[in-house]
Order: structure tokens, then C-alpha cells, then sequence
């Protein structure tokens, strides 16, 4: 047996294959025969390992060295150096924000030292494409367990012992759902996993799918099991299509095996499993929708009840969970409902995946126990606010969620305690705001994005989104009114009480919980015309103030109308006539000279009267 | 390919984790070749080559083999260093191809360090 000393896990994730790691690979292989190592070092191509910002990653076994943003060129030095001399190479290792030092093992980097792997215990550490590497990690004993040794009512039990809740966004508790599918009368039921991940910024389950797709066939026998399916559908949007090849792949490699088909393991048990790709519309991630959607319908949302429990696709009684949920199911099974439980709060079991991304120092895929302060996760986890900025939001549960400010950052991440502050967890988008973000702008990037994607099936959600989006764009562009605030209110109350789907009934969400937080800001877009981050073309004025300036050019250099002047060492000034407000020198700026003022700053007097009509 | 049973999934599991041993980061013993310069030069390479070989063919799955850089003790290359877990590190030294075999089975493998063959207990730090 040839025998292998060094093991090197590059990310073939989506984010790293974008910053370049298959370009590393060929390096890599080409420098490795150079040397003739190609026999003892291996090269595994992994998912996504989660700290996408600093891609592309790669993680040397035995020794743990993390190494990030390697290019082609740092290759040759990289194996005559660590690879064959055996030092590792600093330079291309991870160095903390604001810190010089650097820290080679992945363990001790902040971004993974906080984080606890459940969901994601595969990440980084198989080869997604190769089932044995899956196997080697306790693969498939879960689902063994499950069909040999369990009884569909022992499957619940443990299920709904264990706590866990739905991770696609509405909590609903899995054994439960698992239960009612169960007792429910039928020839064929049918089992649906949910890939159909629409939320702006979220990348959760494309990850679990491209770096753990086995995980979730797993998760889905289990869970055909307990419910006595024998048909199953992954529902992927066709935009991830690495996660739909690695996952076919997945299902061709456990087909072969045996452990999908008929008679699995030798358990009388047989379940079939297909892909099934969406064309990726938002509203396809509610559950009727995407049942139509497979039925080969067009995808919008029917009443319920019936609950697709009892008559779900195909009018069978069906169970639909979340890629994420799957991932934690063969978990449950092997260690037991009490271990899963040992994590999180008494109403919020386990740990969530999060995908942070925004004005934040470490962008990436997280897992955390539930139960942690958002605090932790912003500042410990996520390295704090880029360019030691100021923190203003973070947005939790994308389009349907709300943003929650710094007053409540210890807020512990659990449903409970989230919908509280009038956000959701959601299927697990974080996105983090500074202060150069406006809250009003904010809200009506939400807003646009849920008007189109409204199915139009029902008039509160098609024609509501669209007045609720022109009334922002409205305040946005300052023609905004007295009684706005209060219009949208009433609006908002209306839309989640008469909506059919969820998308309709929590499409307000991002408005009411911007209102509750940044009313000001929409008090200042109306009445003052004027928004303070600088953010509303329309509603802002830049200028220098003469006290900070310190003369040092940046702004003028940096203007693209050329319209800022001043010499070196003396105040400058901003011509407003041709200023376009692009924002430039206001994010230039080291001292934080310029300044944003209201729309009407320099107006004379006539003006303005003008301008207010 | 006749289809599985769960003894066939237990199989392919340890087998599968052999290979995967080194991604674990769980091993019984750390070997060390110094592969600087003056290493490599006095024939270090070769020494890894016949490590590898032995245990390949002893088929020792807990052990993992790294290499590092110069020592400093340039003149009585090629080194290594086999560290048994909870045991302290043992350096050796003037290698060639027959004492390196001799190592693998003895201390590598039996656990017993070579006692006419080692040069000092202890090991440079490194990452």
C-alpha cells in the first residue's frame, strides 16, 4: 500500500474556486511531479471550508498549516519550502485584522476557534466527490442504524427528543413534522429536501451540499424512513450547479453501493432519490410552491391546510426539510438525542449555520451552538467592523427578517429571542451594516427584491410589496410625506394578516423593523430631506469641513468630476454645482473631514421653497 | 458491485480511515525528517524514501511522517526524529539506509528507541 505523509485539503468550494483555487491545483500537481512527491503528498479538493473571504484556502495535514489567498506563483516556493524542507511559509499564512502576527494553525484563528461543528463536521476534511471519504467518517452508520436497528416510532422519538428545528427558516420542529407524516394514510408519501436557497447573501446549504452531499442522502433515508417513503426529490436552484454535480454524483456513488435503491443494507427498505432543479424563484422555497414547482406546475403557493403532511406532492402525504436539517439528523441518531441537546438553549437545540458577509472583517461560512450573544459572533468570530468602522445593524433572516441595532447585540442567536427583536433567525443570512449604511435604503433593497419576487397569486402581496417599495423609493428619493411612516405601518399590518404564503407575510418584516429601530433616520429622509449616511443621492450634500480638513489632497485627487479644490496643507472645497455624489471623498477621507449635510444645505432661500413643493 | 452490507460499510470505514489518518490529526507516532540543504544533500531524500517503504509495508497506520529543516547539527545528517506519543522525542543521527530500517522496526514500530543509534532525546521547536 503506497503510503502518503502529507495531505493537502484545498477548498473547491464555489467562493474559492472563484478566487482561483483550481488554477493552485494545477500548480500544485505540476510543482509535486517536479519533484517527484506526487506519490507521497496527496492533493484533496474539499467544500467549501467557510472563511470564503480569505480563499484560496488550503490546509496541510498532518500539521494543520493554514494557508489563504495563495496564487499560482507562491506554489514552487511553497512545496521547496514547507512541502520538502519542511517550514512552513509565514508569509502566506492568515494574519489577524490590525495585528502583524501570524497564526498558522486553523484551530487557533478566531474565525474557527469559537465555532462548533455539527452540520459541518465534514467541511474541509473529505473529499465530497469520493463516498468511501464520507464512509470513513462514521458515513452511512447513522442510516444503518436507522433501518436495522430502529423502528420508525424509535426514529421520531429520538427526533423529537432532540429538539431540533427546521433550519430553513420557520423553526417548525422536525420530529413533529416527522410524526404527522407518519400517522398520515397513504400508498406512496414522498420525502423533499429544500436546496431552493433564495435569501440575498445566504450560502449555507449550496455549502453543505458541495462540501457534504452525502450527508444530506443520509439525513433524507433516515427521515424516508421514519415517514415510510420510498421516493425522495432534492429540490436545487440550477444557479448552484457544482452543488447539483456533486450531489448527482453522490447519488450515482450511493446507488452503486447499494445504500440507495431497493432492499438497502439488507433491510427490506428501499427508497429512490432524484435532483430536481428550480429555476430559482424565491418563492419556490415555500413549501406548496415548491411542490407545484416538482409537480412540473408553475410555482405559487397554495392554501393550507391540507398541510403537505397529509396531501403534499402529488396530493400524497409528503415531508420537506431543509438542506441543513438533513445534516443533522445522522448526527442525532448515532449519539443520541440528550448529545444533541447538550448544545444550545432548552427551546433551541443544537447549532446553526450562518453565512456572515457584509462591512465585516471575516466573511464566511459559520457554525455556532445556539444560545451565543450575536456579540461573539461579530466581534469574536467575525473580527469586528471593517476598517474599524462603526457597527449599525446586522440583518438576520434576508427578505423576511428584520435588522436588529447594537442596543440589542447580546441578544443569545435562538427563534425565540430573535423574533423578539422583530427580526427571524431565518435559513441563517447575517449581513453586518456600518455606518455608511442608511436604513431606509436598506429596507427598500429588501422591498424590491420581495415585490419581484412576488408570485402575484394574491393581491396583498403582488399590488402591497409594489405600493410599499414606491412609498420607499419615494421617501429615498425626497418626496417623501408627513403620515409616510404610519401609511407603511398600517400597510405593513395589513399585508402579513391577508398574505397567503409566508413570502407575503413577512415581506414587511424588513421595513417595521427598520422603522423600530432607525425611526429617526426615516424622520430625517422625510422632514429634513436629508439622509445622514450619505446614502440617498437625492437627500445628501457633501461638503469639507474647513476645521478637520488637514489638506492632505486625497479627496481631490480622488474626485471623478475633478470638482474638488484647495492647495496642499489648506482646507479644501467641494464645487456642489458639479458634484455628483458618488460618495468618493467621503470614504476617502482619513479624517473624516467631509461631511454629509441635508439636500438643501446651500439652497438659497427661493429654493428651497421650490424644491419643497 | 454486489451491494452493501453494514459489515462491507464497517470494512470500507477502517480501511478508508487508515488513509484519512493524517486529516485526523490522531496518531501513535510522529516521525521527523530533516530535509534542510545539508539534509537533503547527504542524503535525506532516501531516507524518506525507505521510511515511507517500511511503512507501507508494515502497514502502520498511526503514524505520521513530516519533515523539517535544518537541525544544526549539519555534519551528522541525515537526521530524524521519531516521537512516540507521551514518550520524549529521540533524535538520530549519521543515517543510512539499513539503520533507518532497523529504526522503523524497533522504535517505530516495537516502541523501543535504538539506543546505539540515537543521538539525544529532544527535538527543535517548530510549528
Amino acid at each position: 500500500m503506497e503510503r502518503q505523509r502529507m495531505n493537502l485539503m484545498l477548498c473547491g468550494g464555489t467562493g474559492c474556486i472563484a478566487s482561483g483555487s483550481l488554477k493552485i491545483k494545477d500548480a500544485l500537481e505540476t510543482e509535486l511531479r517536479k519533484h517527484n512527491l506526487q506519490e507521497e503528498i496527496v492533493i484533496t479538493l474539499t467544500g467549501c471550508n467557510g472563511f470564503c473571504a480569505e480563499g484560496p484556502l488550503m490546509i496541510v495535514h498532518p500539521e494543520e498549516i493554514f494557508y489563504e489567498k495563495l496564487k499560482p506563483e507562491d506554489i514552487p516556493h511553497l512545496v521547496e519550502e514547507h512541502f520538502i524542507k519542511g517550514r512552513p511559509v509565514e508569509k502566506l499564512m492568515y494574519k489577524e485584522p490590525q495585528k502583524r502576527s501570524t497564526v498558522p494553525s486553523m484551530n487557533e484563528i478566531p474565525f474557527f476557534k469559537y465555532q462548533v461543528l455539527r452540520a459541518l463536521r465534514n467541511k474541509g476534511l473529505i473529499d465530497p466527490e469520493k463516498i468511501d471519504d464520507y464512509i470513513a467518517r462514521d458515513g452511512y452508520m447513522a442510516a444503518a442504524k436507522a433501518l436495522l436497528e430502529m423502528t420508525p416510532e424509535d426514529i421520531i422519538k429520538e427526533m423529537k427528543d432532540s429538539g431540533l428545528r427546521g433550519r430553513g427558516g420557520a423553526g417548525f420542529p422536525t420530529g413533529l413534522k416527522w410524526e404527522l407524516c407518519h400517522m398520515a394514510k397513504g400508498d406512496q408519501k414522498y420525502i423533499l429536501c429544500n436546496g431552493d436557497e433564495g435569501d440575498p447573501g445566504a450560502f449555507m446549504d449550496r455549502s453543505i451540499m458541495e462540501a457534504d452531499p452525502h450527508v444530506v442522502l443520509e439525513g433524507m433515508i433516515i427521515g424516508a424512513r421514519a415517514i415510510g417513503a420510498s421516493k425522495g426529490y432534492i429540490y436545487v436552484r440550477a444557479e448552484y450547479p457544482l452543488a447539483v454535480s456533486r450531489l448527482q454524483l453522490a447519488i450515482d456513488q450511493a446507488k452503486e453501493y447499494g445504500l440507495l435503491g431497493e432492499n438497502i443494507l439488507n433491510s427490506g427498505f428501499s427508497l429512490d432519490i432524484e435532483i430536481y432543479q428550480g429555476a430559482g424563484a424565491f418563492v419556490c422555497g415555500e413549501e406548496t410552491a415548491l411542490m407545484r414547482s416538482l409537480e412540473g406546475k408553475r410555482g405559487m403557493p397554495i392554501p393550507r391546510p391540507p398541510f403537505p403532511v397529509n396531501k403534499g406532492l402529488w396530493g400524497k402525504p409528503t415531508v420537506l426539510n431543509n438542506v441543513e436539517t438533513y445534516a443533522n439528523i445522522p448526527q442525532i441518531i448515532l449519539n443520541g438525542a440528550s448529545w444533541y441537546r447538550s448544545l444550545g438553549t432548552e427551546k433551541s437545540t443544537g447549532t446553526k449555520v450562518f453565512a456572515l458577509t457584509g462591512a465585516i472583517n471575516n466573511i464566511g461560512l459559520i457554525e455556532v451552538p445556539m444560545g451565543i450573544p450575536l456579540r461573539t459572533i461579530i466581534y469574536d468570530i467575525g473580527g469586528g467592523i471593517k476598517k474599524g468602522r462603526k457597527f449599525k445593524a446586522v440583518q438576520l433572516g434576508g427578505p423576511s427578517g428584520g435588522c436588529i441595532p447594537e442596543s440589542l447585540l447580546d441578544t443569545p442567536v435562538t427563534y425565540e429571542d430573535i423574533v423578539k427583536t422583530g427580526a427571524i433567525v431565518g435559513s441563517g443570512g447575517m449581513v453586518v451594516m456600518d455606518d455608511y449604511n442608511c436604513m431606509v435604503n436598506v429596507a427598500r433593497f429588501f422591498l424590491g427584491f420581495t415585490a419581484d419576487e412576488s408570485c402575484g397569486k394574491c393581491p396583498p402581496c403582488r399590488i402591497g410589496t409594489r405600493v410599499m417599495l414606491d412609498k420607499l423609493i419615494d421617501i429615498t428619493e425626497g418626496r417623501g410625506q408627513p403620515g409616510d411612516i404610519e401609511l407603511l405601518e398600517d400597510l405593513s399590518q395589513e399585508i402579513i394578516k391577508t398574505s397567503l404564503c409566508g413570502l407575503g407575510q413577512t415581506a414587511p418584516n424588513p421595513i417595521l423593523s427598520t422603522i423600530r429601530y432607525f425611526r429617526d433616520e426615516y424622520e430625517s429622509h422625510i422632514h429634513d430631506k436629508w439622509c445622514k449616511a450619505g446614502v440617498c443621492r437625492e437627500l445628501s450634500t457633501f461638503y469639507i469641513d474647513e476645521e478637520a480638513c488637514k489638506g492632505c489632497t486625497v479627496c481631490a485627487r480622488n474626485c471623478p468630476k475633478g470638482c474638488i479644490t484647495g492647495e496642499k496643507k489648506k482646507p479644501h472645497f467641494i464645487d456642489q454645482s458639479e458634484c455628483i455624489k458618488c460618495r468618493t471623498c467621503y470614504e476617502k477621507c482619513k479624517f473624516g473631514a467631509v461631511k454629509v449635510g441635508p439636500r438643501d444645505m446651500f439652497a438659497k432661500d427661493e429654493e428651497k421653497e421650490v424644491l419643497s413643493k | 458491485m454486489p451491494k452493501l452490507t453494514v459489515e462491507d460499510l464497517k470494512k470500507i470505514k477502517e480501511e478508508y480511515r487508515a488513509k484519512a489518518a493524517l486529516r485526523e490529526g490522531k496518531h501513535r507516532v510522529k516521525v521527523t525528517v530533516h530535509m534542510g540543504t545539508c539534509g537533503l544533500a547527504a542524503g535525506a531524500r532516501e531516507i524518506m524514501n525507505v521510511i515511507l517503504d517500511e511503512i507501507g509495508k508494515r502497514d502502520l497506520n498511526d503514524v505520521v511522517i513530516t519533515t523539517s529543516g535544518c537541525a544544526g547539527l549539519c555534519s551528522r545528517e541525515p537526521m530524524i526524529t521519531v516521537q512516540v506519543l507521551d514518550d520524549p522525542p529521540v533524535k538520530y543521527c549519521d543515517l543510512n539506509e539499513e539503520k533507518t530500517r532497523k529504526i522503523v522496526e524497533e522504535h517505530i514500530a516495537g516502541g523501543r528507541p535504538v539506543e546505539g543509534l540515537a543521538l539525544v532525546q529532544g527535538c527543535e521547536t517548530s510549528y
